[in-house]
């Protein structure tokens, strides 16, 4: 171990292996840092998304159901275009009220599906149900169902899409 | 603290008597020349972290296996650091495996009781060569089609067996998906198991028997 680094006493052995510890670092330090980038890069690209998707016509939705509509989107991830399914469940309460779902699960993000029977929203990974206004009625998700903003525009349902 | 943990692991694992027999060991007053073998090692090392690190994003397909190193190249943080290292390293590793071969040559270091040194030496620079030949297909472009195309057309021309070399190089008589993926198998895993073992063998009997005097002068 080096007690003091000042003259007589720093042995060339010592000199040496401050040397090598310190340029070793230096090395290690330009192989090491670009390795890091090298393996998290792709976690540090975000495609932020900012769409309105049309659900076609208000009028063509039933009342009072929850009616799934499926869209896809495509990302392009390193070299592959990835595809991505999304559903949103339209409910129609009255002629004026709407609310659209989101149907990924709140609890780890399987997809829901409405269940007329069962008058709710069973999700078949974890049985969680919510009612048909999105609220939980049993199982283990933290918030009730997730929902999409939206817009009426020419009588058409517009939702707008967000997040990575 | 720090002395102890080590104390612990040196009493059951013999840290210090590896240390000095590895890196104590007595050697003769040699020259630069001596120094192309550990410049190999550390080629060879680079060459087998880079390649690992290539590999977390490199897809041995021909749909997608020049988009992969398009990708590498051109997306991924420092993706042209690490590529341009393998690349220009394995050029570089012939290079100094070469002249580490003339230099043992030279120098008479492969008479006995050196010989098995030279012999696993020699394998060692044609498995080399197999890693350049492997790898050079991988990213799937022209040059590598073409490069390829000539290579294993050349083992076609073995007397005898040359057909059957061709197509066992190929998988079959086209360049093919089967082509990609057995040179990225032979490239990742085959010739990389047979460095490791004959480059053990290699640095055991280096230590062991000590490197020779250059010729003439006394010890
Ligand atoms: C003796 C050691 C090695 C040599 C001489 C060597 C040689 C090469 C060469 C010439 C290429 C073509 C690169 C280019 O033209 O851009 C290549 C590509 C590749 N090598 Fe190696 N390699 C070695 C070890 C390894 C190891 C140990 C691995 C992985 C475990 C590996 C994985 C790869 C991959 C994934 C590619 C395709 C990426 C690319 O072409 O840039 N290599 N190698
Ligand atoms: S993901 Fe829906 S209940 Fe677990």
């Amino acid at each position: 171990m080096v007690k003091k680094t000042t003259s007589p006493n720093l042995s060339r052995r010592d000199f040496t292996k401050i040397v090598m510890t310190f340029l070793g670092s230096i090395m290690g330090a330009m192989v090491g840092l670009p390795i890091i980038g090298f393996i998290v890069s792709p976690a540090l690209k975000t495609q932020e998304l900012d769409d309105w998707i049309s659900l076609g016509a208000f009028d063509g939705y039933p009342i009072g159901t929850p009616t799934l509509f499926s869209f896809t989107r495509s990302k392009v991830n390193g070299w592959e275009r990835t595809t991505s399914s999304y559903g949103a469940y339209v409910l129609r309460k009255t002629e004026s009220e709407l609310k659209v779902y989101s149907n990924v699960c709140t609890h780890l993000s399987c997809r829901v599906k409405w269940d007329e029977d069962a008058h709710a929203f069973l999700c078949p990974c974890h049985d969680a149900r919510f009612d048909i206004n999105g609220a939980i009625l049993y199982g283990p998700p933290p918030r009730p169902m997730d929902r999409y903003e939206f817009k009426i525009e020419e009588g058409n349902i517009l939702i707008h899409l967000t997040g990575e | 603290m720090a002395g102890k943990v080590f104390a612990w692991f040196d009493e059951r694992l013999g840290l210090e008597a590896f240390y000095s027999t590895v890196l104590d060991r007595k050697i003769p007053k040699v020259n630069w020349w001596f120094t192309l073998g550990s410049a190999s090692l550390f080629l060879c090392v680079i060459q087998a972290l880079t390649g690992v690190f290539l590999t977390m994003y490199y897809v041995p397909s021909p749909a997608v296996a020049y988009d992969s190193i398009q990708y590498i190249t051109k997306g991924v943080a420092f993706g042209w650091l690490v590529r341009g290292i393998h690349h220009w390293s394995a050029t570089l590793l012939v290079i100094t495996l070469f002249l580490h071969m003339l230099r043992t040559f030279f120098y008479g270091a492969y008479k006995f009781p050196r010989e098995m040194t030279w012999m696993t030496g020699v394998l060692l620079f044609l498995l080399t060569l197999g890693m350049g030949l492997t790898g050079y297909l991988l990213p799937w472009n022209q040059r590598s089609y073409w490069a390829t195309t000539v290579a294993t057309e050349i083992f076609g021309t073995v007397p005898f067996l040359g057909d059957f070399l061709f197509k066992v190089l190929r998988g079959g008589t086209d360049l093919s998906a089967l082509t990609l993926a057995r040179f990225f198998s032979a490239h990742i895993w085959i010739l990389p198991a047979g460095v490791v073992l004959l480059l053990g063998v290699h640095m055991v009997l280096i230590v062991k028997l000590g490197i020779s005097n250059i010729p003439g002068e006394d010890e």
